[in-house]
C-alpha cells in the first residue's frame, strides 16, 4: 500500500474514504480522508489514528514502513472517533511506552474506551518532547474543535500537525495543495471551515493571533483531513483569519422553501432586487440544496433573506431544520430580512425574524408577509426589500 | 447568586455548586473566580461567560 514521505522520515499513514457522502449531516460529495502520521527518529511516533473500520489501511502503510511494535509514542491530537476510533486495536499492537494527548485529551479518552491502564502522558501548550534528532511542541487548541484538540509542531522541520483545524474533506489520490485544483481545494477547505469551525471563531482568531506572537515559522501544514499545505501554507492561514471575522464579499442570499410557489415568487423578486444594485446573489432553494451546502455559502455572505410560508402556525420543516442548524453553528456580521406567504395565520415572518435576532444579525426591515398569493404590488415591495439589502450589503462591505 | 453560562460549549458556572475540579469551593461569586480559571468542560475564559438564568 502506497505511502507518502512529506517530510525526511515523516510520512502521511491515512486513509481515503471515497465512499463516505455524509459525515453527521454535513454532506460529503467529495468523500475524505483520515490523515495519520509517522516520524521515525530515536524515538517513533505515530501522530492519530484513523476511522476504525480503515484500521488495516494503516496497518498495511505502517508496516510498509516500520514494524508497528517498533512505534515509541503515540500522539492523540483530537479524541473524535474518525481519529481515534481504531485506537484500542492499535494500542493492543503496537504497545506504545506513552499516549502523548492533553488534559481534555486524557479525560476524553477514558470516556470514549474506559481505559485506565493506558500510558497516558498529558501535555500542555509549551511543552515539548525530544525524539532525537527532532523535538514535537504542543499547543492546545481547545475547542477548535473539541476541548481536547491540540497541535502538534515540528520546529526542526517546520512541520505544523493541525489536527482538524485547516482540512477539507476531501478524497485525492494526491496528497499536496500543489497537486490538486486549488479552487476545488479551496471550496472544501470553505465548507468544512463554514460546517464545523464557524461556532469557534473566536477561538480561530486567539490562536492565529498566538500563532503570530510565538513566531512560529511554517512551511507545511498537514490537517487530519485531506490535503496537506505545501506550497503555500499562509493562504489557508489567511483564508482562516477572513473566513474567523465572517467578512463578507458582497454577496448576499435568499434561501427560501416554498408550498406552491408563492413563497417562490417573492424569493425571486428580492433576489432581483438585490442584483440590480451590482450584488452577488444566490437563490437558494432548501428542497434542493443541502443544508451545508448552504451554509458554505452562508460564511462569506453578508446578507441573509429568509422565505418561508406558515405551515400549521409555524415553518416549513425544511427551514426549521436548516434554521437550527445553522444557529448552532452562529455565524455573524450579517444584515437579514425575512418574507413569506400565508394563509391565515402567518407565523412565519415573525419567527424567521426571531431567529436572525438570536443570531445577532441585523435586521434591515420588518420583514413582508403576504396572503396566499403575491399581486404585482407585493412583488414590487419584495423588490424594493432586495434593493435596500443590497444596498447595505455594498455599504457593510464597503466598510470593512 | 448570579449564574454564568459559558458561551462556547454551554456549562452553566452555578456559584451554589462551585466547580470542584478546579477547588472552587461552593458560595463562590463568578466576579471571585481566579483570573486563570477556565471553564471545566471546555477550557473557555472567563471573558467567554455571559449571566444565564439557566
Amino acid at each position: 500500500m502506497q505511502t507518502y514521505e512529506i517530510k525526511k522520515d515523516i510520512y502521511w499513514v491515512g486513509a481515503v474514504d471515497w465512499g463516505i457522502r455524509d459525515f453527521h449531516g454535513y454532506s460529503t460529495y467529495a468523500g475524505s480522508t483520515y490523515n495519520a502520521y509517522l516520524m521515525l527518529d530515536e524515538k517513533v511516533v505515530l501522530f492519530d489514528t484513523v476511522k476504525k473500520e480503515f484500521k488495516s489501511d494503516l496497518l498495511h502503510r505502517i508496516r510498509s514502513i516500520i514494524d508497528p511494535e517498533k512505534i515509541d509514542y503515540i500522539v492523540v491530537n483530537h479524541v473524535e472517533m474518525d481519529h481515534s476510533g481504531s485506537l484500542p486495536e492499535i494500542i493492543d499492537i503496537i504497545k506504545p511506552e506513552k499516549i502523548i494527548c492533553s488534559t481534555m485529551g486524557e479525560k476524553n479518552l477514558k470516556a470514549h474506551f474506559h481505559r485506565e491502564d493506558w500510558p497516558y502522558h498529558v501535555v500542555k501548550t509549551g511543552d515539548s518532547i525530544s525524539c532525537g534528532k527532532r523535538t514535537i511542541q504542543f499547543i492546545e487548541t481547545r475547542m477548535l474543535h473539541w476541548p481536547d484538540s491540540m497541535f502538534s509542531y515540528i520546529p526542526e522541520e517546520k512541520l505544523l500537525i493541525s489536527s482538524d483545524a485547516f482540512g477539507q474533506h476531501l478524497a485525492t489520490s494526491q496528497r499536496f495543495d500543489d497537486e490538486v485544483n486549488e479552487t476545488v481545494l479551496m471550496y472544501q477547505a470553505q465548507k468544512y471551515y463554514a460546517n464545523i469551525i464557524t461556532l469557534y471563531s473566536p477561538q480561530v482568531r486567539k490562536l492565529l493571533k498566538s500563532v503570530k506572537d510565538m513566531g512560529i515559522e511554517i512551511d507545511m501544514i498537514a490537517p487530519d483531513h485531506g490535503i496537506i499545505w505545501r506550497k503555500d501554507p499562509m493562504k489557508i492561514l489567511n483564508a482562516y483569519e477572513d473566513w474567523s471575522h465572517h467578512r463578507g464579499c458582497k454577496k448576499a442570499l435568499v434561501i427560501y422553501d416554498t408550498m406552491w410557489h408563492s413563497t417562490e415568487m417573492m424569493a425571486k423578486a428580492v433576489a432581483d432586487g438585490i442584483e440590480s444594485q451590482g450584488v452577488n446573489v444566490q437563490l437558494i432553494d432548501l428542497s434542493v440544496n443541502h443544508r451545508s451546502d448552504v451554509m458554505t455559502e452562508v460564511i462569506d455572505s453578508k446578507g441573509i433573506c429568509l422565505g418561508s410560508p406558515t405551515l400549521n402556525n409555524g415553518l416549513l420543516p425544511r427551514m426549521a431544520g436548516f434554521l437550527m442548524y445553522m444557529k448552532g453553528l452562529r455565524p455573524t456580521n450579517k444584515y437579514g430580512a425575512a418574507f413569506g406567504s400565508y394563509g391565515w395565520s402567518g407565523e412565519s415572518v415573525k419567527l424567521l425574524n426571531k431567529a436572525m435576532e438570536e443570531m445577532k444579525f441585523e435586521i434591515i426591515h420588518e420583514g413582508i408577509r403576504v396572503k396566499y398569493v403575491p399581486d404585482h404590488d407585493t412583488l414590487k415591495l419584495c423588490n424594493e426589500l432586495g434593493k435596500k439589502m443590497g444596498e447595505m450589503v455594498k455599504a457593510g462591505c464597503e466598510r470593512e | 447568586m448570579q449564574k454564568y453560562k459559558c458561551q462556547v460549549c454551554g456549562y452553566v458556572y452555578d456559584p451554589d455548586i462551585g466547580d470542584d475540579s478546579s477547588g472552587i469551593e461552593p458560595g463562590t461569586a463568578f466576579e471571585d473566580l481566579p483570573d486563570d480559571w477556565v471553564c471545566p468542560i471546555c477550557g473557555a475564559e472567563k471573558d467567554q461567560f455571559e449571566p444565564t438564568d439557566d
